[in-house]
């Protein structure tokens, strides 16, 4: 059976849509002051430059920016096997830092789990944040984000998917129902 | 594609993407070993048992950090300490460590083969840490992560391996693991300590003199005399090798000018390297003790994925 495929947000949109969370943070955070991003592996890395540098255009300052690969730190590896472990790269300290933890797709939670789990291990963040380009529910663990691109209602057998392009910027989401 | 092998008992059997994938992520891993929470949850609830029927401080220090780093529950037994001495045989010994339920038994041991033998009999994995004269893969992996992150890539090197070669498990495992990843090597010993045919073992040379094996090299690796399995008749004397087979700081200069100086260890001082050398610039033997520990995080990784997939 073919794959319907709508799509939730284009380029312009997804654009907008960073440059908004951009803005939140700088207004929650009163400016850049002890701010960090980190990218989840892979694709929020990619929308964590995109804030990095939206920030950098609104206030001027250059808040670091790091990644962090949750495979070592998954509740499934029993079942899912050897995948893959990318690189973690934090080449600042995070204590006493405001860190905003990037993400393309918010959905079980689990994966935020783990990500905050591995950054108790690099040091002791004065806050974690939680910034993701789509909501799309069905939270299996108590986390919610504090910057959201678009909440999209979708049930569990779909699917949400961000595409980048080869220079590593989103162009579309898209909802695919099986 | 995806690793497939639940035991890791040689080179011989990888494939180069295998190798690949171990390196790769041997580099993830790295980063864990320079934080200052050197643990991550990965393996938690494992059981890995170390049986070292052999001596050793490195590769039995480092497969156990190597474990506990990824969380898992490591155990030591040792052939001297064990009930080994009471004339227990290996299979007896093994079939009663896994009664116990391991799931990965890293194993030491005298005789070339044992590996394979426990991997026969056993249920959980066997990752083979040195088998006699035949094989030590864990060594060899380390060491092409350490040529890697000097050169950049394996692919096209001349890699000089000089010493006991007969008695070697580290130069099988390095003629494997080299050739599978596009690299020449040039095997050089004392007639007594070369093998006939091992040439047939990959892409290989072999020299008698060591300034031939040497010239230009990228990558001159030493190995350790052996005195524990050499009889008198090898070997005339120590001084009469260190002369014809050792390193100094005037032979080394053959080599290219940004060679790196390898040992598997523990070094000789002033018998196959001197001290002057095995000290150098161009030596870069502690990043292979360090580079170790990632490299066995991820073989303990990977093995233990694939095995938590077939008892599924």
């Amino acid at each position: 059976m073919a794959k319907a495929e709508t799509m939730i947000l284009d380029k312009a949109g997804i654009a907008r849509a960073i440059t908004r969370i951009a803005h939140e943070i700088l207004e929650y955070n009163k400016g850049c002051e002890n701010l960090a991003l980190i990218g989840i592996r892979t694709g929020g890395d990619h929308l964590a430059s995109l804030i990095q540098s939206g920030i950098n255009g609104i206030e001027g300052g250059e808040v670091p920016l790091g990644t962090v690969d949750i495979t070592m730190y998954r509740d499934d590896l029993a079942v899912r096997g050897n995948l893959p472990i990318g690189k973690t790269e934090i080449p600042f300290p995070l204590d006493g830092k405001h860190v905003v933890l990037v993400d393309d797709v918010l959905y079980t939670g689990r994966t935020i789990r783990s990500a905050m789990d591995a950054l108790m291990d690099f040091g002791r963040p004065s806050t974690i944040q939680l910034a993701v380009l789509i909501d799309r529910g069905h939270r299996e663990l108590p986390i919610r984000a504090d910057y959201v691109g678009r909440n999209v209602p979708t049930a569990r057998e779909e699917d949400v998917e961000v595409v980048f392009n080869e220079e590593k910027t989103p162009v579309e989401v898209r909802l695919i129902k099986p | 594609m995806s690793f497939q092998h639940k035991h890791i008992l040689g080179i011989e059997q990888l494939s180069s993407e295998d190798i690949q994938m171990i390196l790769d992520t041997g580099d993830a891993f790295k980063e864990v070993n320079t934080r200052d929470i050197k643990k991550v949850p990965t393996l938690r609830g494992k059981t890995i048992i170390n049986a070292f029927f052999e001596a050793s401080t490195r590769t039995r220090l480092s497969f156990e950090i190597a474990g506990k780093r990824l969380s898992a529950d490591t155990v030591n037994i040792s052939g001297s300490t064990s009930s080994v001495v009471k004339g227990e045989t290996l299979e007896d010994t093994a079939k009663n460590i896994e009664a116990m339920a391991p799931d990965i038994i890293v194993i030491r041991h005298g005789h070339s083969g044992s590996a394979h033998y426990l991997a026969e009999r056993v249920d959980c994995s066997i990752i083979n840490a040195g088998d006699g004269a035949h094989e030590h893969p864990s060594q060899a992996l380390l060491d092409l992560m350490t040529i890697r992150e000097h050169k950049g890539s394996i692919e096209g090197l001349e890699v000089a391996i000089v010493g006991d070669i007969t008695h070697s498990r580290v130069v099988r495992s390095n003629i494997y693991a080299l050739s599978k990843m596009g690299a020449k090597v040039r095997l050089c010993g004392p007639g007594t300590m070369l093998p006939i045919g091992i040439e047939r073992l990959g892409n290989v040379e072999v020299f008698t003199d060591m300034r031939d094996a040497i010239q230009d090299a990228d990558v001159v690796m030493m190995l350790r005399i052996q005195m524990e399995r050499q009889s008198n008749i090898m070997l005339p004397s120590l001084r009469e090798y260190a002369r014809f087979y050792g390193l100094n700081p005037t032979n080394v200069q053959l080599a290219k000018p940004d060679a790196i100086v390898m040992h598997p260890g523990p070094i000789n001082r002033g018998v196959e390297i001197s001290s002057v050398v095995a000290d150098g610039v161009q030596n870069v033997i502690l990043d292979q003790v360090e580079n170790g520990v990632a490299v066995r995080m991820a073989l303990l990784y990977l093995v233990s994925g694939v095995e938590s997939m077939q008892t599924k």
